[in-house]
């Protein structure tokens, strides 16, 4: 019955664990909603020739409009369709949040869009642009971000899709069930070669997947399919592969750029206290807000922290930071966010994480 | 057929005057007509040549989708050219298509006014809107812009191509909008006929008020997003630009803010044109007054709560999210409402079946079918993989465009007698109608099928499992290009050869229909007063008649 289904409306095959329960809705809601309209249909057309016009009318047709019954009969139709509808959104609702919200223990993919090509890194430190590598039958979270404009990733074999928006950090995550190779579509209309954004996910079963994270090419960006290369090498930029090589993990890169643009001068690695919060033990922790409230230290606040860190300000720390907005790369961003989860463990000192050093000069006092 | 003879030696009060296209010849007596009419005429003329201009661009889209890989039209090329065709059909011909061309026309009639409030505004917005449509189309030959209608950012502000000029356009086609809007709002409180109480006020001009209500509201938000990303596009602010501190997602909350309302912008005065029609056509008053006319304020309202669910998968939080589902819901209740209202309407009717009556029948269909796939967009998880496929694109031609181009079409042929006293080939009519159906279905039912398959839109090449569907569709967008040329011809033919038309053909008693066939410049010879409702089908005709007495 589900393929039968699935056939009959153009479907894709359901490659992931939430697809088969979200066509199950779409089947119900289809049905329901074409049951309505044929009703509908129906009684119109019988009407129709019913009470088509004869040739001798005979008198004034039925001229009364009979308003009464029919505001009651609307009545019965907004609460009982009204119900319907509803229902039908509530059940729709519920699967969007699990579309929404990642297992605790999905593997981590950092996917960046950019015109016009996919690229995804991985917190062992391998990349790739295009073909994304997974384990088949783990859940995977992606945490995507875009370059110039918004994109949108869609695996229509999984049903899943997610704007990827420049500046902001979005997710999504899915479970393949089979190890096999679904098509990325771009669905957010990026420019000329908008219809070209396509890349693979390539699900592999568990011995594959060990030997891929072994691999040497996989720590090495690969080359995009040699179509796609050429097609962009027509009209479109270059292609900037512009990972750090050398350095293997993502986390390294982001200490890397952490250090470059300054954040360490202000934050500490090794959970001693300074002007800002450590990133020692950082990630994780429900930190309480100036003004009231406490935020929990996940992906979504760290980035936030970056772009505009004047929005949510951690009480106890001077407002000193600036923002970090266009200036960091997305790959350097992903990198630091690595490399706070990387140090989750470590303790920070008494203190660190409560009250931040005030100033520099302050901080120069105290060693005079 | 015999009342409607009966009638003509009470085609009263005209007798003498010259009708409105002939009384003031030349070309100075149109350009600088304060005429209602003539006013509404010109927009005629303007609003089918952007609905050709849309439709050629549209045919050359789907000639390109015919194969999976390009033939006929550069990548950058088709870029242009479906942003152009949404542009036009969106703010060309959807927006101003009835209002301006049968609102102006028949809402002095229907209310037994001699004119709109302020007929030089009128006039005024007539020649801002031809600006507005000049500046577009300007841009469109400066190299137009590849932005698509929605000019989501910052691909729109950082894009190279003209959106400048075709931003700048729709503004002031926004500003002509506006100017209508306000007028027949104004016009609708003061100029209503004596004895026309609010509950005689016909639902075509309900329609027209509600949505000229949703103009003013709606329109100067979409003037400012579009102003914004001109700015930005211009001097590099970055206002949605997330590189300079903007924020991308804020332009399409602000835009479907507009947007969304603006969708029945375009539907509302279809449906008070297929209420007016189904009551003609079945001699019989609507099932219920109240409900059409509640429903319509109804979507007016919740219309401006319901925009996020054009942003499910944006990055929304799921709250929001849940939200704007839920109240899309209450859409489709209102929406409900109305069929049910009109299918009832229909019940121990004596239902005629003719031209517009089959375009009733294309309505209903294609709303019915259309608004069902609405409920299934707002069931949020089928959203998430719907969004940006050609499911969306088919859902809001079937309702939107369908619905729209079928009022459109409903009105062109049941006011034809009243607006140019002759009568046009029912036969032909019957036969185009049929046709421009056929084309219609068979261009987006497709569409549905290759969005559950995954096909996003805005694609000018796609993966080869998708061409049959795809050539289907592009298929049926020939034969409904062909249709609607073949209605335009059956019409044009009739403006010089048709039957010289009764005053009251349809034998309806719309207040319209009291008036000389064609009108006199001035309308009524004398002003009326109304001593019952639009639609008194218990009176004969003559009944009817002497109850809009004069003086
Ligand atoms: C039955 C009531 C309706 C419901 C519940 C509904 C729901 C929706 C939803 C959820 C979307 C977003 C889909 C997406 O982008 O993924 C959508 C898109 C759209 N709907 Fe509807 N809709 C309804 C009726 C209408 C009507 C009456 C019109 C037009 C007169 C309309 C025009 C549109 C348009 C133009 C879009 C997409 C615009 C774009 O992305 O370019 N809808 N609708
Ligand atoms: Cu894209």
């Amino acid at each position: 019955m589900n393929e039968f289904l699935r056939r009959l409306l153009f479907l894709p095959p359901q490659r992931s664990t939430i697809a088969a329960e979200i066509d199950h809705l779409h089947y119900l809601v289809i049905t329901i909603t074409m049951i309505g309209a044929t009703l509908v249909a129906a009684i119109g057309g019988y009407f129709l020739i019913r009470y088509r016009r004869r040739k001798d009318p005979d008198g004034r047709p039925n001229a009364t409009s009979g308003t009464r019954s029919a505001l009651k009969a609307e009545a019965a139709v907004l609460v009982v369709l009204g119900a319907l509808f509803l229902w039908l959104w509530w059940i729709g609702y519920r699967q969007y949040m699990r579309l929404a919200i990642p297992p605790e223990e999905s593997l981590d993919v950092y996917v960046t869009g950019k015109k016009w090509m996919w690229k995804f890194a991985y917190p062992h430190g391998a990349a790739s642009v295009s073909e994304m590598y997974v384990p088949a039958g783990r859940p995977v979270r992606l945490i995507m971000t875009s370059r110039d404009v918004i994109h949108s990733f869609f695996v229509p074999d999984f049903r899943i899709k997610q704007d990827v928006v420049p500046g902001r950090y979005t997710t999504a995550w899915f479970e393949a069930v089979q190890p096999g190779t679904y098509e990325i579509l771009c669905t957010e209309y990026c420019g000329t070669e908008h219809s070209y954004m396509r890349g693979h996910v390539v699900a592999l079963g568990p011995e594959d997947y060990a030997r891929w994270l072994k691999s040497d090419d996989a720590l090495q960006p690969r080359e995009p399919r040699a179509a796609l290369d050429e097609r962009i090498e027509r009209g479109g930029p270059p292609l900037p592969v512009q990972m750090q090589l050398g350095e293997t993990t993502m986390a390294r890169r982001g200490e890397r750029a952490a250090a470059e643009h300054g954040c360490l001068r202000c934050h500490t690695l090794d959970g001693s206290r300074h002007i800002g919060p450590t990133f020692g033990g950082l990630y994780g922790q429900k930190v309480p807000l100036e003004g009231g409230g406490e935020a929990l230290v996940d992906e979504a606040f760290i980035t936030a922290s970056i772009m505009d860190p004047a929005a949510v300000i951690h009480r106890g720390f001077a407002p000193v930071m600036p923002s970090y907005l266009g200036r960091l790369e997305p790959a350097e961003v992903a990198g630091i966010v690595e490399l706070i989860r990387s140090l989750r463990l470590v303790r920070p000192a008494p203190g660190a994480l409560e009250e931040g050093i005030r100033s520099f000069e302050t901080l120069e006092e105290q060693a005079r | 057929m015999s009342d409607a003879q009966a009638q003509d030696e009470h085609a009263p009060e005209a007798g003498h005057e010259a009708d409105y296209l002939r009384a003031d010849g030349g070309l100075r007596g149109w350009l600088l007509t304060i005429d209602h009419k003539r006013i509404g005429i010109m927009f005629y003329g303007l609003v089918l040549l952007f609905l050709l201009l849309g439709g050629l661009f549209a045919m050359i889209l789907r000639a390109e989708l015919i194969t999976p890989e390009p033939t006929l039209i550069q990548a950058d090329t088709y870029n242009r050219m479906f942003t152009l065709h949404g542009v036009i059909m969106v703010w060309l011909f959807m927006i101003p298509s009835i209002p301006n061309v049968f609102g102006n026309f028949l809402l002095p009639l229907m209310l037994g006014a001699k004119d709109l409030a302020f007929p030089r505004l009128n006039l005024a917005s007539l020649y801002v809107f031809a600006l507005g449509a000049l500046v577009t189309l300007g841009g469109a030959v400066a190299g137009g812009a590849d932005t698509g209608w929605t000019f989501y950012a910052p691909y729109s502000t950082t894009t190279p191509t003209a959106v400048v000029p075709i931003v700048t356009g729709i503004f002031i086609l926004g500003v002509s909008s506006i100017m209508t809007g306000l007028n027949f709002i104004v016009t609708t409180h003061t100029m209503r006929a004596e004895g026309m109480t609010w509950t005689r006020v016909p639902l075509f001009v309900w329609a027209i008020y509600a949505t000229s209500v949703i103009i003013l509201f709606a329109t100067p938000v979409l003037g400012m997003s579009i102003t914004l990303v001109g700015i930005d596009h211009i001097y590099h602010f970055g206002i949605f630009d997330p590189a300079l501190g903007g924020d991308p997602v804020l332009f399409q909350h602000i835009f479907w803010f507009y947007s969304h309302p603006a969708v029945y912008i375009m539907i509302l005065p279809a449906m008070g044109v297929i209420s007016e029609v189904v009551s003609t056509f079945c001699q019989k008053p609507p099932a219920s007054y109240m409900a059409i006319f509640i429903s319509s304020l109804g979507i007016a309202f919740v219309g401006f709560f319901t925009w996020g669910h054009h942003m499910f998968v944006a990055g929304m939080s799921t709250f929001d999210a849940g939200v704007f589902g839920a109240l899309s819901m209450f859409v489709a209740i209102f929406s409900a409402i109305k069929v049910f209202t009109w299918v009832a309407t229909m019940y121990r009717g004596s239902i005629r079946f003719s031209t517009p009556m089959l375009y009733f029948l294309f309505f209903l269909f294609l709303f019915v079918f259309g608004g069902m796939t609405g409920v299934a967009v707002a069931t949020q998880s089928l959203d998430v993989h719907w969004h940006d496929t050609y499911f969306v694109v088919a859902h809001f031609h079937f309702i939107m465009v369908g619905a729209t181009l079928t009022g459109f079409l409903a009105a062109a042929h049941y006011w034809f007698p009243k607006m140019f006293g002759r009568m046009y080939s029912e036969r032909m009519g019957l036969l185009t109608s049929a046709a421009v159906f056929a084309g219609f279905f068979l261009t987006f039912f497709p569409q549905f099928l290759l969005g559950n398959a995954g096909m996003p839109r805005r694609y000018y090449a796609y993966p080869e499992r998708f061409q049959w569907l795809n050539a289907l569709s592009s298929g049926g967008s020939f034969l409904l290009g062909g249709a609607l040329l073949l209605t335009l011809v059956n019409l044009l033919v009739a403006l010089r050869w048709g039957r010289k038309a009764t005053p009251n053909p349809w034998d309806s008693r719309g207040f319209e229909w009291e008036t000389a066939t064609m009108p006199i410049k001035h309308n009524f010879a004398v002003p009326p007063r109304i001593q019952r409702g639009p639609y008194d089908y218990h009176l004969t005709e003559e009944e009817a008649h002497a109850r809009v007495s004069p003086g």
